[in-house]
């Protein structure tokens, strides 16, 4: 149980305090929450944790990108989605509420980057529309709405024509998109 | 696309980037960096069929190059700005210590300076956002219903604290210094009545044996016990408050007041609605960006619940569905004949009619309502419970007809054939004005009712019947805030649960079509505006109305949350979060507006009652901003004169024309240079291909004389691991402008 080698020094959260948006109470709440799942381990300095065990959480059980959340945010080496308790911190911050619009569109086109290729091709928001809407067959868009709504996006979106939106389009939609800052959330 | 576009396909499996395209700059200060790697190089997070060997060393001194760039942009912001790792992170701020330290005594100063007032605004913000009310609460509805219904709770939440800033500034300013004075030894003047035919007051207290249920009836209508109360008007018959060292004119602070609460709320939701205004209104596309909102921003990232994030898939899904329909009802609607657009103008204009008509109607049965309710009360009471409806009379029918005529205006501008979205608010706007507009018309029958006397009116309005009008009007604000509440948590009881009883327990056909029920966003928006404007219009007249208002809302806040989580399902019609901000303060700013006009009105052109009140020595109750201006030292009584007269305003009017007139020229300009850097883009990235391809043409045509598969350049080959050219090709060379 808990004890001496679930505190958090006192150096170590000045640290994160000033490395994320987090405040103190959030940083000590995700610890707590983060503990739970190393508890089992080993007690190594940055323990990993399994990404099967993150999906776990209840704020994420219900998300349809927590796998690429979890990708995204993790600095494995083997690219497995396993994260450690600063990878953690990187994502409560990225959701946090007072992170600014850069990190946030920055985060989210990486998440919604299936391909990881740089940019958001068709086969990426295809893949994004899917998610978005269930990915059985009764839930699906036809064909021919997908087509429609795909173009209807890249005429949007896409300044430079080349049928792809790249990363400085995707801020310049985000920039103008009144939601996103309020819907691009997750607070433990 | 055109044939110029030939080197990217984009629904082509597989990398359709030419090699070259990574080389360049642009591309590679987007590259990712999420590796906890160590000083110095950076690896591609690539995929790995590109050409890793030969790219790799150009990759690094362009890498190296971006990186450079990068930092030196970065430098000013925080490190937490920073879309990196951890460890980055950590290596940056060790790294700006470093510089911070080699710089002289005073920037680094300056900088630890501005650190830790960083630090100390970001604990202040923690502090207040933890005494925010209702946190919790607000975060288990958004788990379970997303942002929508959220932005209905977060409204109220404003209400509340909006009511009680009102009822603080009027306490404050008005209750204070009368309930002070005894203990403060300051000296209240009253007026003394005089022997006038207008200043007589009888004493409506009951006399006498009194029954039990009298005083409910009191405390329901505003009357008897309540009437000579801090609650109204006419019991603060004080001309001033006098304190040892000044003395305190208490009719001017009672009508500056009122100016300053009207004036607040103004500001406040201005203020509110600043970031929603600039949203909605630089609309410079016909569609902005609907689909991209819908796609990118579309998903509620704090959804915890399993059944939510279903249910949030499906209205996501029957969205997109609907508004690809509505493009093609568009273009449909674009198609229609000449005489189709007659019919269904000749349409419209008959329903109009209709529905003005039925405006119309409710409007006369309110004002007929107000009247036998008036003349109700001025006859000796006789039986409890029917006194009680005839006084009620006006709330009961405007709640009524602002339940019959949502139905109506609903079901009629389904014949309209307007596209989806327009219908839905063309409805909301019909059921606004009707909501406002009948607490405008309770007010016009009230003042032709006391304006209206046999003969001429030697005081100005009808003495005989409302020796002190304003607490009349006052005690029918009361009467309507009361209802509009009891109302509320009836509904709720009564309507409410039985429907989800019946729907969960009883498998019968009616429960399955009646259906669960669905928190209606716009209906319940509504119900708050309206109860809000009640309570603009009546502060004056009951200045105790805003504490009722706070108390009311604080109470609707539990009742409506207990409703939603047990009764309701989420809207399979989703609400947009900001678009919903939006529509709640233009709609909460129409009430102020109507509320205004019924308060400015009355005090500046009904007399005011002689019998009670503050200004029972005005004409007017803004004679005393005239009287206490002339009371003033003469510079400042000069100055007051020049900004209330005439060519003071005719020039400030000029003014504020000629700077509305430039922004809007600064605007056009903006939006024209915008088009043109946007075709500019759009022509930079053509040459940019162009130019490529002819390059890869040339590095064909020189490696095809060296190699012996020339032969085989024609057609498409896949990225094998090439040596000497990172080249390959996707289609042979177009015809069309790349000739050599």
């Amino acid at each position: 149980m808990g004890g001496t080698t679930s505190q958090l020094p006192k150096d170590l959260l000045s640290e994160y305090q000033e490395l994320t948006f987090l405040t103190k109470q959030e940083i000590l709440l995700a610890h707590k929450r983060f503990s739970d799942f190393t508890r089992e381990g080993r007690n190594s300095p940055s323990p990993r944790v399994p990404m099967e065990k993150i999906l776990t959480l209840p704020e994420l059980k219900s998300n349809p990108f927590r796998e690429r959340i979890c990708q995204v945010f993790s600095t494995s080496d083997v690219k497995d989605g396993s994260l450690t308790f600063e990878d953690f911190l990187d994502l409560l911050s990225a959701f946090s509420d007072s992170a600014t619009l850069e990190i946030k569109s920055h985060y989210a086109f990486r998440i919604f980057d299936f391909d990881d290729d740089g940019t958001l091709d068709g086969g990426d928001l295809e893949k994004l529309v899917n998610c978005l809407t269930g990915d059985t067959d009764d839930t699906r868009l036809t064909q021919e709405e997908m087509r429609q709504l795909i173009s209807n996006i890249l005429e949007e979106s896409d300044i430079d024509k080349d049928g792809t939106v790249n990363l400085s389009e995707f801020q310049h939609v985000i920039s103008r998109s009144p939601d996103f800052v309020s819907s691009f959330k997750i607070v433990l | 696309m055109d044939s110029v576009d030939a080197v990217f396909l984009p629904d082509r499996r597989g990398p359709a980037c030419n090699p070259l395209l990574d080389q360049l700059p642009s591309y590679q200060s987007l590259l990712y960096r999420r590796k906890p790697s160590h000083e110095g190089s950076t690896k591609r997070r690539s995929s790995s069929q590109r050409g890793g060997r030969f790219g790799s060393l150009s990759n690094k001194w362009t890498s190296a190059r971006a990186e450079n760039k990068q930092k030196s942009a970065t430098l000013q912001r925080p490190v937490r700005e920073q879309p990196k790792t951890m460890e980055e992170k950590r290596r940056d701020r060790e790294q700006r210590r470093e510089q911070d330290r080699r710089l002289g005594g005073w920037s680094q100063w300056q900088r630890s300076m501005r650190r830790s007032l960083r630090r100390m605004r970001d604990d202040g913000l923690d502090l207040l956002r933890g005494l925010e009310l209702w946190r919790g609460d607000i975060h288990v509805i958004e788990g379970m219903f997303g942002t929508g219904i959220l932005s209905y709770f977060s409204f109220l939440r404003f209400l509340v604290l909006l009511n009680f800033i009102m009822f603080l500034l009027m306490f404050g300013f008005v209750m204070l210094p009368i309930i002070m004075a005894p203990s403060a030894s300051g000296n209240v003047t009253s007026y003394i009545s005089n022997s006038s035919q207008c200043s007589d007051y009888p004493s409506s207290s009951r006399q006498g044996l009194v029954v039990f249920h009298q005083y409910i009836a009191d405390l329901l209508s505003g009357t008897g016990f309540l009437e000579q109360t801090y609650l109204f008007y006419g019991y603060y018959r004080v001309g001033g408050v006098h304190f040892p060292r000044f003395s305190y004119n208490l009719p001017l602070a009672y009508l500056l007041v009122t100016a300053a609460y009207l004036l607040l709320s103004l500001v406040w939701i201005v203020k509110r609605s600043a970031a929603g205004f600039k949203q909605n209104l630089i609309q410079d596309e016909d569609r902005f960006q609907s689909f991209c909102n819908k796609i990118f921003s579309g998903w509620d990232f704090c959804i915890t619940n399993e059944n939510a994030s279903r249910l949030k898939r499906s209205s996501l899904l029957y969205e997109l569905k609907t508004d690809l329909e509505e493009e093609r009802i568009k273009q449909k609607i674009a198609d229609r004949t000449r005489k189709d657009k007659c019919r269904i103008f000749a349409l419209r204009v008959v329903l109009n009619v209709f529905v003005i008509a039925v405006l119309a109607g409710c409007f006369y049965c309110i004002y007929r309502a107000t009247i036998f309710s008036q003349e109700a009360q001025m006859k000796s009471p006789t039986n409890f419970i029917m006194d009680l409806i005839f006084e009620y009379l006006p709330s009961i029918v405007i709640t009524m007809a602002n339940f019959l005529t949502p139905q109506v205006f609903s079901l009629i501008v389904q014949f309209e054939d307007y596209s989806p979205a327009f219908e839905i608010r063309f409805t909301l706007m019909r059921c606004v004005f009707m909501r406002l507009a009948s607490i405008g018309v309770l007010l016009f029958s009230l003042w032709s009712q006391i304006t209206s006397c046999e003969g001429s009116c030697p005081c100005g309005y009808n003495h005989k019947l409302y020796p002190c009008w304003e607490t009349r009007v006052g005690q029918e604000m009361y009467k309507l805030m009361i209802f509009d509440f009891i109302i509320i948590g009836a509904v709720t009881v009564f309507v409410e649960f039985p429907r989800k009883i019946i729907y969960n327990y009883c498998p019968c056909g009616l429960a399955k079509w009646w259906g669960q029920q669905e928190f209606a966003i716009p209906q319940n928006v509504l119900e708050i505006v309206y109860g809000q404007t009640i309570c603009w219009i009546g502060t004056f007249y009951c200045p105790l109305l805003p504490a009722i208002s706070t108390i009311k809302f604080f109470i609707v806040f539990y009742i409506k949350k207990v409703s939603l989580v047990n009764n309701c399902r989420p809207a399979t019609r989703p609400f947009r979060a900001s678009s919903s901000n939006f529509f709640f303060l233009v709609v909460l700013l129409i009430g102020l507006a109507l509320a205004c006009v019924p308060v400015l009105v009355s005090i500046a052109q009904i007399p005011s009652s002689q019998a009670c009140g503050p200004f029972i020595y005005y004409k007017t109750s803004w004679n005393v901003v005239p009287e206490a201006v002339k009371a003033l030292p003469v510079g400042l009584r000069t100055f007051l004169y020049a900004l209330a007269s005439e060519p003071f305003a005719v020039s400030l009017f000029v003014i504020t024309c000629l700077a509305m007139f430039y922004v809007i020229a600064l605007a056009g300009a903006h939006k024209q240079v915008i088009n043109q850097l946007r075709e500019q883009l759009a022509m930079e990235g053509r040459d940019k291909r162009f130019l490529i391809q002819k390059l890869s043409y040339a590095q064909k045509r020189a490696s095809a004389g060296h190699s012996s598969s020339s032969a085989r350049s024609n057609r498409f080959q896949s990225t094998q691991s090439r040596e000497n050219s990172g080249v390959f090709l996707v289609q042979p060379a177009p015809d069309s402008a790349t000739q050599v």
